[in-house]
């Protein structure tokens, strides 16, 4: 086994020291509290700055304990932000794939339905935005499945609901899904929760890499997929492409 | 062939964007500057044009290298800016005179009262169809005239020039001191107070009202032509498209027929309806303004109704009180209520505009009760987005005579679905965002586009906007009715609370 990882001891030992004072300190005063050399300090606080755990007061320079940090407990990223940031994108993919676009995340079990861009032929459609969807029958949930430890320990135990014949109720095989998933990137689903109906999926990422959605389009199967039922590699393209965007723009990017 | 895209410039109030669109009007490309907000004095906002031209110069080739695409992939160029902005600059060197008077400032304010009761003042609404407000650019040039020294003598000799952001931009891309292009565009020229609403040309008698030499004016051209050719940043592409950010929102959102209308939420809201190739007077509180010309077409005018504050609440509720830390929990923590609980905030942080032009009233918090938590003021706070919306529209009705059907939204606060749904409960009809939010870039290229042939006519353009999600009313009549009210009654309130002889500016 590895032994302990300096900078974060030390990155744990900046969060006490903010926590235990007055909460307000100065790069020099973290660097002399702690021995360290003030570039180390310095390059250590602008770190956690950037994944929100200290902030940096406008005025004085000083650092205390950021809002990321407070709200640890309650989701990483608010889905209405999530929301926000990926409207342009989600906006571009409808556009170029021609088919509605949805930004899933995971909740208790399920996929919560955040963000939903129709089908652009202005036909009349509803929004379901709140709605949920089940996580082993749609490409949102098997991207959500094969990153996240929490959607993937949700359906181990459980039974897995029948949508249709083509609905993956075998845990093993679903296991299997979304190792191939891991691999290619994205996920896809053909007449798994509705006949007649296919999607496309991939991960968006946030700091880290760490998965905080998914986005995908969804619709008639013929359209989405080639007569094997394997999803056309063009609208593929274009999920991937959302996806990668959002992430970069979340500061997720792969590098 | 390498594919061709237009470029966008969104010169805002915050910061410069350029996206690059392809053919269908889809976005390729995203790249944005913020610039510094100045606040020498209270009422005073001031931003620096260097630091917007440098700023330009950075997000251009960062849209292109985003885009891997090179300037020879550009078809035209268009802008879209923030409106009445006022820049001079010395025609000579290129070097700005001070920094610019931003739309927000209120230094004008014991000026225009001045000038309110000065013989003439009758004739500014008439001829340029704005009521005669601190708000507009004619006031500003005449104050930067009045406190530099020297300086209108200089203006007089045509050695000093006058723009908006878009003539500073296009002069300075064009050459600028070495050859640059000194021209407006109709909608920009619009919201000066300085050009005659009918013949679309500077007015010589609101010339002599406002004291503004002619010699240091930029010339009125339409909203698509090329105006010239960059040489500087993406030398060879052609300048094809100006407009006032909000009527690139119109023209983005393809409201091309009288009746259409589109409501851009920002900072603040923008309500533009399309009114034909009349302008349309207003009883009811709302401005005339040019909605766009293209080519020797004939201009097409709107009626506006603005908003001064309804993103800038969210803001105030996460940056003032500290209550979010994103603007977008703002729905997450408004969701955790089912309703107001009674309150009512209303935003009039330095005074009213549509439909009530109240600058002495001030912004309350009414219904307070121990009841109330920061749910019910979030959702106070979203809801008085609606209500003000609510407001304008009832207006626009009136002035129009046509009864709106459906409210084509856009701006940043579209991506909010409770405020979306509000909006759409209180107005009783549809709400309908288009695939792309970003409305204002996309009219600056439709229209840039248009001027060289990238794209063929209006119908081609109309085919482009789709629709990406509605929101549909769903709000019990009585309990909009009873909600209405309530607003109102909100609304009086706020009236009066500066008392005459007290100067806003002055105030902390």
């Amino acid at each position: 086994m590895p032994g302990p990882v300096q900078s974060i001891e030390r990155a744990a030992a900046i969060l006490r020291l903010l926590a235990a004072g007055s909460g307000r300190l100065g790069a020099g005063e973290v660097a002399r509290s702690l021995g360290l050399a003030r570039g180390t300090a310095h390059g250590l606080l602008r770190t956690l700055e950037r994944v929100g755990f200290v902030e940096q007061d406008g005025g004085s320079g000083k650092y205390r304990l950021g809002a990321a940090l407070l709200h640890l407990g309650a989701g990483y990223l608010d889905v209405n932000e999530l929301r926000s940031r990926a409207i342009n994108w989600a906006d571009a993919l409808a556009s170029r794939s021609g088919e509605a676009v949805r930004i899933g995340t995971f909740l208790d079990g399920k996929v919560l339905v955040v963000h939903h861009v129709f089908r652009p032929d202005d036909t009349p459609q509803a929004m379901d935005v709140g709605s949920l969807l089940p996580l082993h029958a749609t490409a949102l949930g098997k991207a959500l499945i094969a990153h996240d430890a929490n959607a993937a320990a949700s359906v181990r135990d459980t039974v897995l609901e029948p949508y249709c014949r083509g609905t993956i109720t075998d845990p093993k095989e679903l296991a299997r899904v979304a190792a191939r998933v891991r691999e290619n990137g994205w996920a896809a689903e053909a007449g798994e929760l509705s006949v007649g109906e296919a999607g496309v999926a991939a991960p968006i990422r946030g700091h880290g890499g760490l998965v905080v959605g998914a986005i995908g389009i969804s619709g008639p199967v013929e359209r989405i997929c080639d007569t094997r039922r394997v999803p056309e590699p063009r609208l593929v393209a274009f999920v991937c492409d959302a996806a990668r965007a959002v992430s970069r723009d979340l500061g997720g990017a792969r590098r | 062939m390498a594919e061709r895209f237009v470029m966008s410039i969104d010169q805002g109030t915050t910061s410069t964007r350029c996206i690059l669109f392809d053919h269908g009007g889809r976005l390729v490309a995203v790249a944005q500057r913020e610039h510094r907000q100045h606040f020498p004095r209270p009422g005073w906002v001031e931003h620096d044009p260097m630091e917007i031209w440098r700023n330009l110069e950075r997000v251009a080739p960062e849209a292109l290298a985003q885009a891997g695409a090179s300037a020879d992939q550009i078809a035209a160029v268009g802008i879209a800016n923030q409106r009445e902005t006022t820049v001079l600059w010395d025609r000579m060197t290129g070097d700005p005179i001070g920094r610019a008077i931003v739309w927000q400032d209120m230094r004008t304010g014991a000026l225009v009262d001045e000038l309110a009761r000065a013989p003439g003042a009758a004739a500014v609404t008439e001829r340029s169809g704005l009521p005669l407000a601190t708000y507009f650019s004619a006031p500003r040039v005449r104050w930067m005239l009045d406190h530099t020294p020297g300086l209108r003598e200089r203006a007089e000799r045509g050695e000093v020039l006058f723009g908006t952001m878009e003539s500073w931009l296009i002069w300075n891309l064009s050459g600028g001191a070495d050859g640059g292009v000194h021209v407006t565009d109709v909608t920009n020229a619009s919201r000066t107070l300085l050009m005659n609403l009918r013949t679309l040309s500077w007015d010589d008698g609101l010339l002599d009202f406002f004291g503004v030499p002619k010699a240091m004016l930029p010339e009125i051209r339409s909203s698509t032509e090329t105006y010239g050719t960059a040489r500087r940043v993406f030398p060879g592409v052609r300048v094809g498209a100006a407009l006032g950010d909000q009527q690139a929102a119109l023209f983005g959102q393809t409201c091309f027929s009288p009746g259409e209308t589109k409501c851009t939420y920002g900072t603040g809201a923008f309500l533009l309806m399309n009114t034909g190739t009349a302008p349309v007077r207003s009883d009811n509180g709302l401005l005339t303004t040019v909605g766009y010309k293209i080519g020797d077409e004939p201009a097409v005018y709107a009626l506006e109704g603005s908003i001064a504050i309804t993103g800038a609440l969210v803001q105030w509720f996460r940056d003032g009180l500290g209550l979010i830390t994103t603007a977008p929990e703002i729905e997450t923590l408004a969701r955790s209520v089912d309703d107001n609980g009674g309150c009512y905030i209303v935003p009039a942080f330095s005074g009213l505009f549509a439909p009530h032009w109240r600058s002495e009233a001030r912004g309350i918090i009414v219904g307070l009760t121990s009841y109330i938590t920061k749910g019910h003021l979030a959702r106070a706070v979203l809801e008085a987005t609606g209500w003000q919306t609510r407001e304008v529209v009832d207006a626009m009705n009136a002035d129009s005579g046509l009864a709106l059907k459906e409210l084509k939204a856009d701006g940043g606060m579209t991506s909010d679905n409770l405020v979306m749904q509000m909006v759409a409960d209180v107005l009783n009809v549809p709400v309908a965002r288009p695939m792309v939010v970003e409305t204002v870039s996309l009219g600056a290229a439709y229209a840039a586009g248009l001027a060289v042939g990238y794209w063929a006519g209006l119908e081609g353009l109309r085919r482009n906007w789709h629709r990406a999600a509605r929101w549909v009313p769903a709000m019990e009549p009585g309990r909009r009715d009873a909600e209405y009210e309530n607003w109102k009654r909100a609304v009086e309130r706020t009236f009066g609370w500066i008392r005459a002889g007290e100067d806003p500016a002055a105030l902390p």
